[in-house]
C-alpha cells in the first residue's frame, strides 16, 4: 500500500460518509455553476438584444397594439402581422434628427396546409436595413435572391432545404447565430420576396387586412437617431405629426427587459448565496460529526508520530478529493440541466437568454471548481484547527 | 547512564498535584512496572514519559537530554523516534489491515517496508493474519499487532499502559512472554498496570500513591 494514498483509503472504506459529503459538494457546485451560467445567459441575452435591436425608435401602425404585444413579439418570437402604408417610411426619413430609417414587413405563417412550419417571416430592405442585415451579411455574406431565406437559430430546418410558405418554395440559404431573443424563431427575406409572399397569402384567401397594393405596405419602421439628437424628441414628433402610427422608444422596451433581468439576476444571486451558506454550514456540520467519529483514529496517528501538519495534510487531501469529485459531478449535472433546457428557462423567465460560449463555460466551471475547493479548504482548515486542540493522550486512555 | 530519569517532576492542575516531586531512574534494558490505585498519577506519568504531556516542574532526561521544555512538535519527533507505545484498548486504525497498521508506524518514522512489517508480525505469531482487518482479529491478536507496531521502529523504550487489561489469561501470558523476549533482546520496558501478576513479571515495581513514589519493589523472582 502506498501511504500517500492513506486518505483515499479512508474515503473508500467509508462509502456512506464519502457519498454524503460528495453529494453536499455536488449540490454546492451545481448551484454555483447553474446560477452563474443562468445569470451570464441573461446578461448575454440582454447584450445581444441591445445589439440586434439596433434602433432607437420603432414605428408601427396604431392598430398593432391591439393585435400583438410588441415586446413579446420582439423578445419571445410571438408571431403576428400588421400593416401600414409604406409612405410612413418617407415621412419618417424627413424628420430632423433621424439618421437612418428602414422598413420591415411581417408575415405569420399559421396554416399547416400552406406552409412547412409556423414561423414569423420578416421582410427587410438589404440596402437600408441596419438591424438584421449586418448579421445576415456576417452569416451569409452574399446578396439575398428572390425566395432566398435566412433562418433564425431556432428554426428547425437545414441550410439548403426548401421551406414552403403560402405554397411558395423558398430556399434556406443561411442561418443566423443565436441571439436569445424572438429573432431566433423568425426567418428573414428581402422586401421583394415578402411582397410575393403577401400576394400568395392573399391569393390563398388569407385575410391580411391589407387595403390596397401589397407592394405598398410595411409593418414597422426602425429608426436610428443622430448622435446629437434626442430619441424622445423624434418619438414625440412622430406620435404627434404622423397619423395612424405609434412610435415606441426601444429604450423603454429594454428597460422593462433590463428590470426583469436585474430582478432575475438578483434572485439568482441571493439563491446561490443562500445555497452556498447552507451547504457550507452543512459541510462544516458533517466535518464536525466526522471529527467526533475519527478523533480516536487521529489520536492513534498522532501517537504513532504523525505531526499536526501531517494530519492537516491528510484532512486536506481527503477534502480536496471529495471537492474535486463533487464539483465535477455538480458541474456536469448543471450542464445537463441548464444547457439542454435553456429554451424552457428562457420561456419561464420571459427574458432574452443567450448561453455563454465554450470559453466562458470553461471559465465558469473553473471558477466554480475553485470556489468549491476554497470552501473545502476552509472547512478542512477549520477541522484541522479543531483537531489540533484534541488531547490525543486523553482520547487514547479513554478510548473515545 | 540511565535511559530515563525523572528529576523532581510535578504536574499541577490548579490546586491538584497529579504528580508531586517524583524522582525515578530507569536503566537501559530494564523492565519496570508502575503500579498504583486510580488517581495515583500513573496516567500522568505515562503521558510525560511518552512525550504526550509536559511536567509543570522538574526535568525529564531521555538518553541524557532534558525533554521537559521541548515544543510539542519536537516531542512528537522524540516519541516517533525513541518510544513505542502500547495501550489497553489496542487502538488499531480500523480501516487498515494488521500489516498496514504496523506499516503506518514505519511511514511516520521513516519508510514503509512490508516485508519488515510481516517479520514483526511473525515475531508476535501473527504473520498468517497479516491481511486481516482489526474487526477480524480477537482482542489478544489486536494487542499483539500493537506490540509489533510498537516494535517496528526499534524504539529505545517500550511504554505500555495496562497492556493486558482487556485480555484473557491465555492472551495475557502470550503478551508477557513477548515482553520477556523483548527484555532479553535488550529493549527497555515500562509497563503501567494495576495487575500484580503483570507487575511481578517486571524486574522492579514502582508504586505510586497520591502522586508520589510510595515505594519500589525489586522482584527477587524475576525470570529472564
Amino acid at each position: 500500500m502506498k501511504f500517500r494514498k492513506l486518505p483515499f483509503r479512508n474515503l473508500t472504506k467509508k462509502p456512506g460518509r464519502t457519498a454524503m459529503l460528495t453529494v453536499l459538494v455536488m449540490i454546492l457546485s451545481f448551484a454555483m455553476f447553474a446560477g452563474a451560467a443562468t445569470i451570464f445567459s441573461l446578461r448575454n441575452g440582454m447584450k445581444s438584444l441591445e445589439a440586434r435591436l439596433g434602433a432607437d425608435v420603432i414605428v408601427v401602425p396604431v392598430s398593432a397594439k391591439s393585435k400583438v404585444n410588441l415586446d413579446e413579439m420582439l423578445l419571445q418570437g410571438t408571431v403576428g402581422y400588421f400593416y401600414m402604408d409604406s409612405d410612413v417610411l418617407e415621412k419618417v426619413r424627413e424628420i430632423d434628427g433621424v439618421e437612418k430609417a428602414s422598413a420591415q414587413t411581417f408575415l405569420a405563417t399559421l396554416r399547416a396546409d400552406c406552409c412547412s412550419i409556423p414561423v414569423q417571416v420578416i421582410g427587410i430592405d438589404p440596402d437600408t436595413d441596419f438591424t438584421v442585415q449586418p448579421w445576415i451579411a456576417q452569416s451569409y455574406g452574399k446578396p439575398l435572391e428572390t425566395y432566398d431565406l435566412i433562418v433564425g437559430s431556432k428554426v428547425g430546418t437545414e441550410i439548403g432545404s426548401t421551406l414552403r410558405i403560402y405554397q411558395q418554395d423558398c430556399q434556406v440559404v443561411g442561418r443566423l447565430d443565436s441571439t436569445g431573443t424572438g429573432m431566433d424563431t423568425a426567418v428573414y427575406t428581402t422586401m421583394d420576396t415578402m411582397h410575393l409572399l403577401l400576394e400568395a397569402a392573399q391569393g390563398l384567401g388569407h385575410d391580411l387586412k391589407i387595403t390596397g397594393d401589397p407592394d405598398e405596405v410595411i409593418s414597422a419602421v426602425y429608426i436610428k437617431v443622430k448622435d446629437d439628437s434626442s430619441a424622445v424628441s423624434v418619438n414625440n414628433y412622430i406620435n404627434v405629426h404622423i397619423r395612424k402610427v405609434e412610435s415606441v422608444q426601444t429604450k423603454n422596451m429594454l428597460t422593462t427587459v433590463s428590470d426583469g433581468m436585474a430582478g432575475a439576476s438578483s434572485a439568482m444571486t441571493i439563491l446561490i448565496g443562500g445555497i452556498w451558506v447552507l451547504t457550507f454550514l452543512l459541510i462544516i456540520a458533517a466535518f464536525c460529526m466526522i471529527i467526533r467519529e475519527r478523533r480516536l483514529e487521529f489520536a492513534v496517528l498522532r501517537m504513532l508520530g504523525a505531526s499536526r501538519r501531517m494530519l492537516s495534510g491528510m484532512i486536506f487531501t481527503e477534502t480536496a478529493a471529495i471537492c474535486v469529485l463533487g464539483s465535477v459531478l455538480g458541474i456536469l449535472l448543471a450542464c445537463a440541466v441548464v444547457f439542454p433546457f435553456g429554451g424552457l428557462i428562457e420561456e419561464k423567465l420571459g427574458l432574452p437568454f443567450l448561453q455563454p460560449g465554450a470559453g466562458m463555460c470553461i471559465l465558469l466551471a473553473a471558477g466554480t471548481f475553485l470556489g468549491v475547493l476554497l470552501t473545502g479548504t476552509v472547512a478542512s482548515m477549520w477541522t484541522a484547527n479543531r483537531l489540533s486542540h484534541v488531547d490525543a493522550s486523553k482520547i487514547l486512555r479513554e478510548g473515545n | 547512564m540511565s535511559l530515563l530519569e525523572l528529576k523532581n517532576i510535578s504536574k499541577i492542575y490548579g490546586e491538584l498535584k497529579a504528580l508531586d516531586n517524583v524522582n525515578i531512574k530507569v536503566e537501559k534494558g530494564e523492565w519496570v512496572a508502575i503500579m498504583g490505585p486510580s488517581g495515583s498519577g500513573k496516567s500522568t506519568m505515562m503521558n510525560i514519559i511518552g512525550c504526550m504531556d509536559k511536567p509543570s516542574l522538574g526535568e525529564v532526561l531521555l538518553d541524557g537530554v532534558d525533554i521537559s521544555k521541548e515544543s510539542s512538535k519536537k516531542l512528537t519527533e522524540i516519541r516517533r523516534d525513541k518510544i513505542g507505545l502500547i495501550f489497553q484498548q489496542f487502538h488499531m486504525v480500523n480501516y487498515l489491515t494488521a500489516v498496514e497498521n504496523v506499516m503506518v508506524s514505519q511511514y511516520y518514522h521513516s519508510m514503509p517496508d512490508e516485508e519488515e512489517a510481516l517479520e514483526a508480525l511473525g515475531r508476535v505469531g501473527l504473520r498468517e493474519r497479516a491481511k486481516h482487518l482489526p474487526s477480524q482479529l480477537s482482542g489478544g491478536e489486536q494487542q499483539r499487532v500493537c506490540v509489533a507496531r510498537a516494535l517496528i521502529n526499534a524504539p529505545e523504550l517500550i511504554l505500555a499502559d495496562e497492556p493486558t487489561g482487556n485480555l484473557d489469561e491465555a492472551n495475557e501470558n502470550i503478551v508477557l512472554d513477548l515482553f520477556r523476549q523483548l527484555h532479553r533482546e535488550g529493549t527497555t520496558l515500562i509497563v503501567v498496570t494495576h495487575d500484580p501478576e503483570v507487575a511481578e513479571a517486571a524486574q522492579r515495581t514502582i508504586v505510586l500513591e497520591h502522586g508520589r513514589v510510595a515505594r519500589e519493589i525489586i522482584n527477587e523472582n524475576f525470570q529472564e
